[in-house]
C-alpha cells in the first residue's frame, strides 16, 4: 500500500515537472520566433465578428484588429509582438486606468462620461445604430415603422436603451446576453429586427453562415464615433492619431472596411477626420 | 443642486428594478418549495419508478448551469416550441419563463435539503405511523415531513439566499431586474466599481435580513431530540 502511494506521488511530481518544462520551452520558442521587439498589449473584443473576433484556432480577425495592428506597427511593434487582451464593454475604463493594456480598439464609442476617465485617439470609424432584418422582410421602410415591431438587442446596451427611451418606446424589446441569441430569434421569426451599431450588424451579416439571410435597414438612428482609448494624459494619443491619419491616407482604411464588412453590403461613412466627433 | 458622487443615480429606477428581483425571488421560492417537496416525496417513496425519476431529475438539473437553463427557456421553449405561458408581450413572457427556469433549478436543491431533513427523523417514527395503519402519503405528510421541515429551515434559508442572487441570471433573457439595470448604468456612466458596490449593497439588504430572520425561525422551530 505504502509503495503504491509513493509511486503515485512520484508519478504526480513527474507529471507536474514535465508540464512545467513544457511551459518553459514554449516561452523559449516565443521569444525566439518573435522579432525581439517590445511587447505591446492591446484590448479588443473577442466575440464580435467583423470587428474583433477570436477564432477557434486562436487567431484574431476583424476591423478593430486590423486597425490596432496597423497602429501598433506605426508605434514600432511588429504584429508578432502584440499581446491581445479581451476588453469587454464594462471593463474598458478599468483596463486602461490600471495600465493592463496600452490601448483599446473595441467598438469604443467616444462619449462625455468616458472622456472623464480615459483619453481617446481618433475617431477611426463613424457608425450608426441600425437594424438587421430578414432578407425577405420589406415591412420596415422608415424608423417609425419600428414601433409595432418586435426588436432585439443586448441587455443594457446603449442601443437597447435608445429603443426604450427614444426610437420606438411602443415596440416590444427582447434583450439577450449576446447578439447570437437575437439572430436565432430573427431566424425563428419570433423577432422582427436586431438593432445595434451598423458596423456590428454588418460583421454578423458578413459571416459565411449568415450571408444572404439578413440585410441592413440603412437607417442612421444614432452616431457612434469609434475611438482608440488610451490612459488619461498618455503621450500615445498623439502618436496613434498620426498613425490613424497615415492609415486613411495610404488606403489601408478602405481595404480593411472592404475586407471585413464588404460581403454585408454595408454603406460605410467616409473615414472620419481626427478629432471630428459627430454628435 | 449640490454635486455629489451619487449624481449618476439620477434618472434610474433603482427601487423598481429591485422590486422585480424580489418578485422573481418570491414566485420562484414558492414554486420551488412545492415542486421540491414533491421531488423529495418521490425520492423517499417506496415506488422504484418515482425514486428513479426523483434521483434522475435532481442529478441532471442541479448539474446544468443556471444560465443554460434560463437561456433554454427563452430560445428553446419560447422561440422554438412557442411556449409563451399565457402572456403576449416580451416583458411578461420573459418574467414567467425566468420564474419557470428558476423553479426547475432551485427545486433540485430544495429537494436535497428536505431529503436530509427526512433522514433526521428517526425510523421509529414512520414505523410507528405504519403500525397504526397510516398509508404512505399519510406517513409522509402527517408524521415525517412536518418534522423534516422543522429541521431544515437553516439549509432552506441558504437555498433562498442563493435563489435571490441567482435571479440576476434572468438578465440573460432581458427580465428588467436589478442586474439588467446594473448593466445599463455601467454602460452609460463609466463607474464600474461604484455601481457594482451599490448593487452588491442592494443584494445584502435583501439577503441579510432573510438570513437573520430564518436563522431565528430555525432555532425556534427545531425539534429537540
Amino acid at each position: 500500500m505504502k509503495i503504491l502511494k509513493v509511486t503515485a506521488a512520484t508519478a504526480t511530481a513527474l507529471a507536474l515537472s514535465l508540464t512545467a518544462a513544457a511551459c518553459g520551452s514554449d516561452d523559449g520558442d516565443d521569444s525566439g520566433s518573435g522579432s525581439g521587439g517590445d511587447k505591446i498589449t492591446v484590448g479588443i473584443k473577442f466575440d464580435q465578428p467583423g470587428l474583433g473576433l477570436k477564432t477557434p484556432d486562436g487567431k484574431y480577425t476583424g476591423f478593430d484588429v486590423d486597425v490596432a495592428t496597423y497602429v501598433a506597427k506605426e508605434l514600432g511593434h511588429e504584429p508578432g509582438d502584440i499581446e491581445w487582451k479581451e476588453a469587454k464593454s464594462a471593463d474598458r475604463e478599468t483596463l486602461l486606468e490600471r495600465g493592463d493594456v496600452d490601448f483599446i480598439a473595441a467598438t469604443y464609442s467616444i462619449n462625455e462620461e468616458r472622456q472623464k476617465k480615459v483619453d481617446f485617439a481618433g475617431p477611426y470609424l463613424l457608425a450608426h445604430q441600425d437594424i438587421l432584418v430578414r432578407a425577405d422582410d420589406d415591412s420596415i421602410k422608415k424608423p417609425e415603422d419600428l414601433n409595432n415591431k418586435k426588436l432585439c438587442s443586448v441587455t443594457g446596451s446603449t442601443s437597447a436603451q435608445n429603443v426604450k427611451t427614444k426610437l420606438a418606446p411602443d415596440a416590444q424589446l427582447q434583450e439577450y446576453g449576446g447578439y447570437s441569441e437575437c439572430l436565432t430569434g430573427l431566424e425563428n421569426k419570433v423577432i422582427d429586427a436586431l438593432t445595434t451599431d451598423d458596423s456590428i450588424l454588418a460583421g454578423y451579416a458578413a459571416q459565411p453562415e449568415h450571408q444572404g439571410k439578413f440585410k441592413l435597414g440603412g437607417f442612421k438612428l444614432s452616431n457612434e464615433n469609434y475611438g482608440i482609448g488610451v490612459q488619461k494624459g498618455s503621450e500615445l494619443k498623439d502618436r496613434i492619431n498620426t498613425a490613424l491619419e497615415k492609415m486613411v491616407e495610404d488606403g489601408s482604411w478602405d481595404e480593411y472596411v472592404e475586407k471585413n464588412f464588404g460581403p454585408a453590403d454595408y454603406k460605410n461613412e467616409p473615414a472620419p477626420k481626427i478629432g471630428n466627433i459627430v454628435n | 443642486m449640490r454635486e455629489t458622487v451619487f449624481d449618476f443615480l439620477e434618472g434610474y429606477d433603482l427601487l423598481g428594478a429591485f422590486w422585480v428581483t424580489v418578485q422573481l425571488t418570491l414566485y420562484s421560492a414558492v414554486g420551488s418549495l412545492i415542486w421540491g417537496t414533491l421531488l423529495a416525496a418521490m425520492r423517499a417513496s417506496p415506488v422504484p419508478l418515482m425514486r428513479g425519476f426523483g434521483a434522475g431529475y435532481v442529478n441532471v438539473v442541479r448539474n446544468i448551469p443556471l444560465t443554460v437553463i434560463i437561456v433554454f427557456t427563452s430560445l428553446g421553449l419560447f422561440q422554438t416550441l412557442g411556449v409563451s405561458l399565457g402572456a403576449d408581450d416580451f416583458g411578461t413572457i420573459n418574467f414567467r419563463l425566468a420564474v419557470l427556469g428558476l423553479i426547475a433549478y432551485t427545486s433540485a436543491f430544495v429537494c436535497e435539503a428536505l431529503r436530509s431533513g427526512i433522514n433526521t427523523v428517526p425510523v421509529g417514527q414512520s414505523e410507528a405511523a405504519r403500525a397504526i395503519g397510516l398509508s404512505f402519503p399519510q406517513v409522509l405528510s402527517l408524521i415525517v415531513l412536518p418534522q423534516a421541515f422543522r429541521s431544515v429551515v437553516g439549509p432552506l434559508a441558504n437555498v433562498l439566499i442563493a435563489l435571490t442572487k441567482n435571479t440576476t441570471v434572468a438578465a440573460a433573457i432581458g427580465v428588467a431586474e436589478a442586474a439588467t439595470l446594473m448593466r445599463e448604468m455601467i454602460e452609460n456612466e463609466a463607474q464600474l466599481i461604484l455601481i457594482s458596490a451599490l448593487f452588491a449593497f442592494g443584494f445584502i439588504c435583501l439577503t441579510l435580513p432573510t438570513g437573520l430572520f430564518l436563522g431565528w425561525v430555525s432555532k425556534k422551530v427545531a425539534v429537540r431530540r
